[in-house]
């Protein structure tokens, strides 16, 4: 173990750590932009420039290893002044939107600007603001709005590293440059499969959810733990629910939790295929056949009816259970199956 | 799996062998093809040229249905060169004679004639694998869905078994399991011939262990149940009478679509339990709305035995119901008093019987997942399976020598083609999901691949429907014409009501595991 200061205050830590690392383990605030946990550090945004004891310049927190008796200072004058110029010039070209931006409230520029009391860019001049892309809503999984779009790269390399696909990257130079599939595709036509890992990482509004649009905003929604229903890898998803519709709102993964199979990996079904579960055809009240046509039907009435098929054909009855259900689920059929109908005419889809 | 995730990481050597990773086991795909990026070797065995085919170190497209004999090929080539782990076999495998003597007339040039792949080919595939150290194969429908399919994935194991590549993180034989929860209804004893953990139905042991915690006899004297398959030929010639279906569309997703028809037609009683009035349900007489995903909490096991928690985060429309409480509801009618009062003491009543899962309950599932077996509650569970030894008596493997059989239907005049069903990346089975929503506005409906050489021969173009016929049905689709089929082949995904791609396929069946022959129909195939 080594020890150094960070804003007066004594931390340890395994040497081989960055000072951002260490910082965060101990809760100690540093803004980033560019820098996510689960990715390689890319020292782009310099958003995360720290004071270090001895050093004259400022440095990234994001890729200084962190010393034995280094001492550090995250929030003093002349830091905060570094990052306000940082984050004004990222203002000349980013639309001051928010009003109906997606990412209102959990966009992490906004924070930081917050954080450092700007309200506009000083810089900029008329015709600044960037209204050089068109919206691209071409798929119907997520929204590109690539004049939100900081240059971050967190996509590029959440694309590369997570997903394995590479299927944007920069293209064009200087003030054009621009996060696209390769030049004239469409995203469609690249390597693209719509795995959403990009949007769950993007800081800003330029990367969101089209299946969520217009479902509640960030503050409105409660978060909850659940597994993946469609295939056997089981991903770990986010499933956030607007507390005043009581309907989903959007599902996201955690990139950072570790403990989880997926480490926040998922594939377009997990991640975008949720809207059945509220989809108008849903079966809402059992339905019992009469002269060849369904009418509603009470449950008791349903269950009656079905406990009266099951008692007629005692001995003669198969169960289909179910590889989407719930170990419970499952258990519970085959145990109703063998204990009360007396039978082991018991499968599931096992092969299929 | 025998292994879990963070195992591939340790392999040098990873063979993909009937598994479209990429495309039904997205998330496993990315994992291996970033093990392969950082210098792993990849062998890829698959009748279509599928994504991983592109990182290959060795790419195979053998003919379908011809897996054994790939394997086989090598095996032998492998025992020829003496790439073989003798203490592994001497240490912990049975038969290795019997095993010698079946691969030795299948040398490579004899193969080359059975699988279409080339004799050099099957030698490098044989010493890459062979080579490891550590060497991990994953397979998945496309060895199993044969009426060979018990056997192809014997020869998965021999393979594996023969070169000592079980047992250590980087190996093992790793089954991709479809379903979300295919590994638990499993372990559940949602099976006609085994109870909850794997317990024979025949044996005593499964009669006492009933009678003591559910208080009853075991069924029909323990004789083995119906599966899926002979439930359905039961209920086409009426020896069933009635059907109780909980979340499953065999009019979708089960082979010979007419047949399934005629039998739940045939049927006194169905009852159907599900989320949408599907192709089957609309056949029932009753219909039951069930809760789904994120409108309950329970767990699922997945494909490396992971048993996760997942927790309800929404509350179900209308008078929907959580599928375990109907059960409780209609144990009480017929004469049981079951007293379950959430899924969580279900899951108790699950750790009482399974020795599997005795460790493990909500409370604990709640700061993550375990993999089982976890016996007791202070047990850490079980990231790779078969590292001291296997689940038989003696502890020792076998190995199980397979000859090569042509599957049950192989084209001919009439019928030229090969038509391979199987999955594509935004759907998921007979689509009740994922065709409503953004997956379903993107992938619209049926295509079917043709490779470009027939379908100029047709005179089919993009875009322009093809009609796929075999001795049981027909479909028709868009064409997508792409070198991804080989020549006299076509795929059709089966995620489609509208058009059923098992309208094509065969009631038959592989006679150990009863799995339908998915993976090969002859068809004949034309411009629609
Ligand atoms: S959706 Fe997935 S594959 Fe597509 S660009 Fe984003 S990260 Fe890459
Ligand atoms: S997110 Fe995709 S890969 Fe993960 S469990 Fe769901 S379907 Fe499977």
């Amino acid at each position: 173990m080594a020890n150094a200061t960070i804003n007066g205050r004594s931390v340890e830590f395994e040497p081989g750590k960055t000072i951002l690392q260490v910082a965060r383990a101990a809760d100690i605030y540093i803004p980033v932009l560019c820098e996510h946990p689960a990715l390689e550090i890319a020292g782009a945004c310099r958003v995360c420039l720290v004071e270090v004891e001895k050093n004259p310049k400022l440095l990234t927190a994001c890729s200084t290893p962190i010393m034995d008796g280094m001492v550090i200072e995250t929030n003093t004058e002349k830091v905060r002044a570094a990052r306000k110029a940082v984050i004004e010039l990222l203002l000349i070209r980013h639309p001051l939107e928010c009003f109906s931006c997606s990412s209102n409230g959990k966009c992490e520029l906004q924070a930081i600007a917050y954080d450092l009391g700007i309200e506009k860019s000083p810089f900029w001049e008329e015709g600044d603001t960037c209204v050089e892309h068109k919206l691209d809503d071409s798929n119907p999984f997520y929204i590109r709005d690539l004049n939100k779009c900081i240059l971050c790269g967190r996509c590029i390399r959440v694309c590369d590293k997570l997903s394995q696909y590479h299927a944007i990257d920069f293209q064009q130079r200087g003030i054009h440059t621009a996060v696209q599939p390769p030049v004239g595709r469409k995203l469609e036509e690249s390597d693209c499969t719509f795995c959403g890992q990009c949007v769950a990482v993007c800081p800003v509004g330029a990367l969101y959810e089209k299946p969520s649009v217009g479902k509640g905003r960030p503050w409105e929604v409660e978060t909850t733990k659940t597994i993946c229903t469609y295939c056997g890898v089981g991903c770990e998803l986010l499933v956030e629910v607007n507390k005043r519709t009581g309907k989903i709102a959007n599902v996201t993964s955690d990139h950072t939790n570790m403990n989880s199979v997926n480490k926040g990996r998922t594939c377009v079904k997990g991640r975008f295929s949720w809207e059945f579960v509220n989809h108008p055809d849903r079966l809402k009240t059992p339905l019992i056949k009469e002269n060849g046509e369904f009418r509603k039907a009470t449950w008791d009435e349903a269950l009656d009816k079905v406990a009266e098929g099951l008692k007629r054909n005692m001995g003669k009855t198969g169960f289909f259970s179910s590889a989407r259900c719930t170990n419970e689920e499952n258990y519970l059929m085959q145990r109703f199956a063998r204990e009360v109908m007396g039978t082991n005419n018991i499968d599931h889809c096992a092969h299929l | 799996m025998t292994n879990n995730f963070d195992s591939i990481q340790s392999a040098d050597t990873i063979m993909v062998i009937g598994s479209n990773t990429t495309e039904a086991h997205p998330v496993i795909g990315m994992m291996i093809k970033e093990q392969v990026r950082k210098g792993a070797k990849l062998i890829v065995c698959d009748p279509r040229t599928i994504e991983l085919h592109e990182l290959a170190t060795v790419k195979i497209n053998q003919r379908s249905g011809s897996d054994v004999a790939l394997l086989n090929g090598m095996m032998n080539v492998i025992l020829a060169e003496n790439l073989h782990n003798p203490k592994f076999i001497e240490e912990r495998v049975e038969k290795f004679e019997e095993l010698k003597a079946t691969v030795e007339k299948y040398t490579p040039e004899y193969v080359e004639g059975i699988t279409g792949v080339p004799a050099d080919t099957i030698r490098e595939a044989a010493r890459t694998y062979a080579a490891g150290p550590n060497s991990a194969l994953f397979y998945t429908m496309g060895i199993t869905q044969h009426t060979t399919g018990t056997n192809n994935v014997r020869s998965c194991c021999n393979l594996a078994l023969l070169c000592g590549m079980m047992g250590r993180p980087g190996t093992g034989v790793n089954p991709l399991r479809g379903q979300n929860n295919v590994q638990g209804a499993c372990d559940m004893g949602a099976l006609p011939a085994t109870l909850p953990g794997y317990l024979k139905v025949g044996l005593p042991a499964a009669a006492e262990k009933i009678e003591k915690l559910w208080g009853c006899k075991i069924p029909e004297e323990g004789k083995v149940g119906l599966s899926v398959v002979t439930m359905m030929k039961a209920a086409g010639n009426g020896e069933l009478k009635a059907l109780y279906i909980m979340g499953e569309n065999p009019m979708v997703t089960d082979p010979n679509t007419n047949h399934v028809a005629h039998a739940l037609d045939t049927l006194d009683f169905l009852v159907v339990q599900d989320i949408f009035l599907t192709e089957t349900a609309e056949r029932a007489d009753v219909v039951l709305p069930a809760a789904c995903w994120p409108e309950k909490t329970g767990t699922y096991s997945n494909t490396i035995r992971a048993v996760q928690l997942s927790h309800k985060a929404c509350d179900s429309p209308g008078e929907a119901r959580e599928d375990w409480t109907i059960f409780v509801e209609l144990a009480k009618r017929l004469g049981h008093n079951w007293d379950f009062k959430s899924s969580s003491e279900v899951f108790d009543d699950i750790a009482r019987f399974v020795p599997a899962y005795a460790g493990m309950s909500h409370e604990r599932l709640e700061k993550g997942y375990l993999q089982w077996p976890c016996p007791t509650p202070e047990h850490p569970g079980t990231p790779n399976l078969h590292a001291v030894q296997f689940s038989r008596p003696n502890g020792m493997a076998t190995f199980s020598p397979c000859e090569w059989a042509a599957p049950h239907e192989w084209p001919d005049e009439e019928y030229p083609f090969i038509a391979n069903t199987g999955r594509n990346l935004y759907h998921y089975h007979s689509g009740s999901m994922s065709r409503r929503g953004p997956s379903g506005r993107y992938v619209k409906g049926l295509y079917i691949e043709v490779n470009p050489a027939d379908a100029a021969a047709m005179g089919i173009c993009e875009g322009e429907n093809v009609k796929v016929e075999s001795r049981r049905g027909e479909v028709t689709g868009v064409a997508r014409i792409t070198e991804s089929v080989p020549e006299k082949m076509v795929f059709v995904p089966f995620h489609f009501g509208e058009a059923p791609a098992n309208m094509l396929t065969a009631s038959v069946w592989d006679p150990t595991s009863e799995t339908p022959p998915f993976k090969v129909s002859a068809v004949k195939v034309s411009k629609a």
